[in-house]
């Protein structure tokens, strides 16, 4: 019993790393970069909408909010990509990497600066419920992140296999001149992704701030995201998620069975062995590059 | 402008262009060499912080710069050099072969990791080495019997020949001990990229396929880069460790790895310069901000309470400026500024352009 409770905590924690994981896949899948400040994107996310309803600041209504920031997170992201990412159109990858660690920085610093370094919870209907189930005890918040993560997955799974714009999508990132030459508008499907990203990290910035608090350094949380991208091997949105569980659930059995201090490296140790051992990740779709 | 005869094909590969040059660069050593003389000793203690950076820079800048691999993880060996060289010393080895093997540890350790790592491209790396940067701060703590754990360890001076060189007491010495290493890690690093291994470098850097073609290995080129890389960064973080008198597992952070990464990218990747410009950055920007908070404090009657993230939230701008507005940093907008007088009035706009690349994807689906 004592290990359902701990299975059901990790797949909801997982699940966060999971959408931010996917995050990071749905850039890399479209434009091949990596948005090293997804996790900041998120935690912008989860502030935004604390600050939208949360009674010391606007008060609006959940639900009314909920659209909104979404709304902000989208505009905000498509704004990273058409004033800033744009520009980088036909520069190397590493470039990419190392703007958006700076872009992070700065994020944390102006969330910093407006909602200050206190921990906040974002106040939501949802918060303090719980079901019991034959002695499990289940937060309903739980509940709703592992829902929504899951039905998020597979929409924006079905989004990139079987839709036109997705396809289109998939081609870009494939070979950028050619999708050109074939009439994808690359520029227009890049912005479109990099809202849709933001979107996502608004998503996940929404449950992870019902279920806990965030502060500004609330977006290294990344850096596991990282380890569950990796294990899903970056181009894949289910595996994405798969690598998040996997992560998520690993932490609370490794700090209950593991000696402390060795419980916390757990994440990082599975990130490295994967990467050591399958260095593409467990789902791979990379062959050795031709020239 | 200065025309150079070629007369020797010796000439293409000597370490500088001609005796002017050479002069130039003899005077600045000189000036700098003299800045016990003319710095206080905040400031001298601040320039010595600034040298440091830029050992550790060079010791990036061969493997990102030069070898192209990104590394996020560059405070995991400065954290290796810094204990080796405190632990050694402790032990009783005497500072000038425990500095030394410090470094020579750190570059093993260095080659030990590159093993894994020679599969991974790119991103991956980039991430390889964050998590190893993370993990880092974790084996310290594990480690207590050796390294102290989280009180960390203590250094106080050392001694050299019977002279006590330490950076509170004798900040003169201890200067001149830092520029020492720079000098000869410098010249070092001038005489690799001279060499067939420095060359083979740049190569695996611009086209691994190309490299390969050549005749390049690629695996032990990027080992040895690596090593040499981790070696330098390994003897930088011993200075770092006995200019900060007291460090723990929090001294060496992910922070550190990334503001080193950053550093060599606004100083201009690519180029000895950059390492040393971008360390002048890293190294001024807190006093700059201090210093020009409290003008604005006196211009507008703010207040000078200490904002928490500026100094990183200021950093981050001017990074995103420098990748937008000029992808080679410093050294490379300096460069641009002296083609402009060197060939005044034919100087091009487009004459620094770089050619687009478009993305291919190694995956499959």
């Amino acid at each position: 019993m004592d290990n359902a409770q701990l299975l059901i905590s990790g797949l909801a924690n997982g699940c966060v790393y999971g959408l931010i994981a996917l995050g990071f896949v749905l850039i890399y899948k479209a434009t091949e970069a990596v948005n090293f400040a997804q996790g900041d994107f998120m935690m912008l996310g989860a502030f935004v909408t604390i600050g939208l309803t949360n009674t010391e600041y606007m008060g609006l209504p959940f639900w009314l909010a909920l659209p909104i920031s979404l709304g902000i997170m989208g505009g905000l992201g498509y704004l990273v990509d058409r004033l800033i990412i744009r520009r980088l159109f036909g520069e190397s990858q590493t470039a990419v990497v190392i703007l958006t660690i700076a872009l992070g920085f700065v994020i944390r610093f102006a969330a910093g600066l407006i909602w200050g370094h206190e921990p906040q919870t974002l106040q939501n209907p949802l918060a303090g419920k719980e079901i019991r189930f034959g002695g499990l005890v289940l937060g309903l918040e739980d509940i709703a992140v592992i829902v929504v993560t899951v039905l998020l997955t597979w929409g924006l799974y079905v989004f990139f296999s079987k839709t036109k714009l997705g396809l289109a999508m998939q081609g870009a990132s494939q070979n950028q001149l050619a999708a050109y030459y074939m009439g994808i508008p690359v520029k227009r499907v890049q912005g479109f992704i990099w809202a849709l990203a933001g979107v996502v990290a608004g998503i996940a910035g929404i449950l992870f701030a019902a279920k806990g608090s965030v502060d500004p350094t609330t977006g290294l949380l990344g850096i596991k995201a990282f380890a569950a991208a990796v294990i899903g091997g970056f181009g894949s949105l289910p595996g994405a998620l798969a690598g998040g569980l996997i992560v998520g659930v690993i932490e609370p059995f490794a700090s209950r069975y593991i000696a402390a201090g060795y419980s916390q490296i757990a994440p990082y140790a599975l990130l490295l062995a994967v990467l050591i051992f399958r260095p593409h990740g467990l789902f791979s779709q990379v062959r050795v590059k031709k020239v | 402008m200065r025309i150079i005869f070629k007369t020797n094909y010796m000439q293409d590969i000597r370490p500088w262009k001609d005796g002017y040059q050479f002069s130039l660069y003899l005077i600045l050593l000189a000036a700098v060499a003299a800045a016990p003389w003319w710095l206080d000793d905040f400031y001298l203690g601040e320039l010595t912080n600034v040298l440091i950076w830029a050992i550790a820079g060079l010791g990036l800048m061969i493997l990102t710069g030069h070898t192209g691999q990104a590394s996020l993880g560059h405070a995991a060996f400065l954290a290796v050099g810094c204990y080796a060289n405190v632990i050694l010393i402790e032990t009783g080895v005497p500072f000038l072969i425990a500095f030394p093997l410090a470094g020579l540890l750190t570059g093993i350790v260095g080659a030990t990791v590159a093993i894994p790592a020679l599969r991974l491209h790119g991103i991956y790396l980039a991430i390889f080495t964050l998590a190893l940067s993370v993990l880092m701060d974790d084996i310290i703590v594990l480690a207590e019997p050796i390294t102290g754990g989280v009180s960390g360890k203590y250094l106080g001076g050392v001694e050299i020949f019977g002279h006590l060189v330490d950076r509170w007491a004798t900040p003169g010495p201890f200067f001149w001990l830092v520029l020492a290493v720079a000098v000869i890690v410098t010249l070092g690093y001038i005489n690799l990229l001279r060499a067939p291994l420095g060359r083979s470098f740049i190569a695996v850097r611009d086209s691994e396929v190309s490299a390969q073609a050549m005749g390049v290995d690629i695996a032990r080129t990027k080992a040895i880069s690596f090593a040499l890389s981790c070696a330098v960064t390994g003897l930088a973080g011993a200075l770092m460790g006995m200019f900060a008198g007291a460090f723990n597992n929090e001294t060496f952070s992910v922070v550190i790895s990334i503001q080193l990464l950053m550093m060599i990218v606004i100083g201009g990747l690519g180029s000895i310069h950059g390492a040393f410009l971008g360390a002048i950055v890293i190294g001024f920007l807190p006093q700059f901000l201090s210093i020009s908070k409290e003008y604005a404090a006196a211009l507008f009657g703010g207040s000078t309470v200490a904002i928490p993230g500026l100094e990183f939230g200021i950093f981050g701008m001017i990074l995103i400026a420098f990748i937008l507005f000029e992808p080679m940093g410093l050294y490379g907008r300096w460069l641009k500024i002296r083609t402009w007088f060197e060939l005044f009035p034919f100087y091009r706009k487009d004459m620094f352009k770089r050619q687009k690349s478009y993305l291919k994807t190694e995956r499959l689906r």
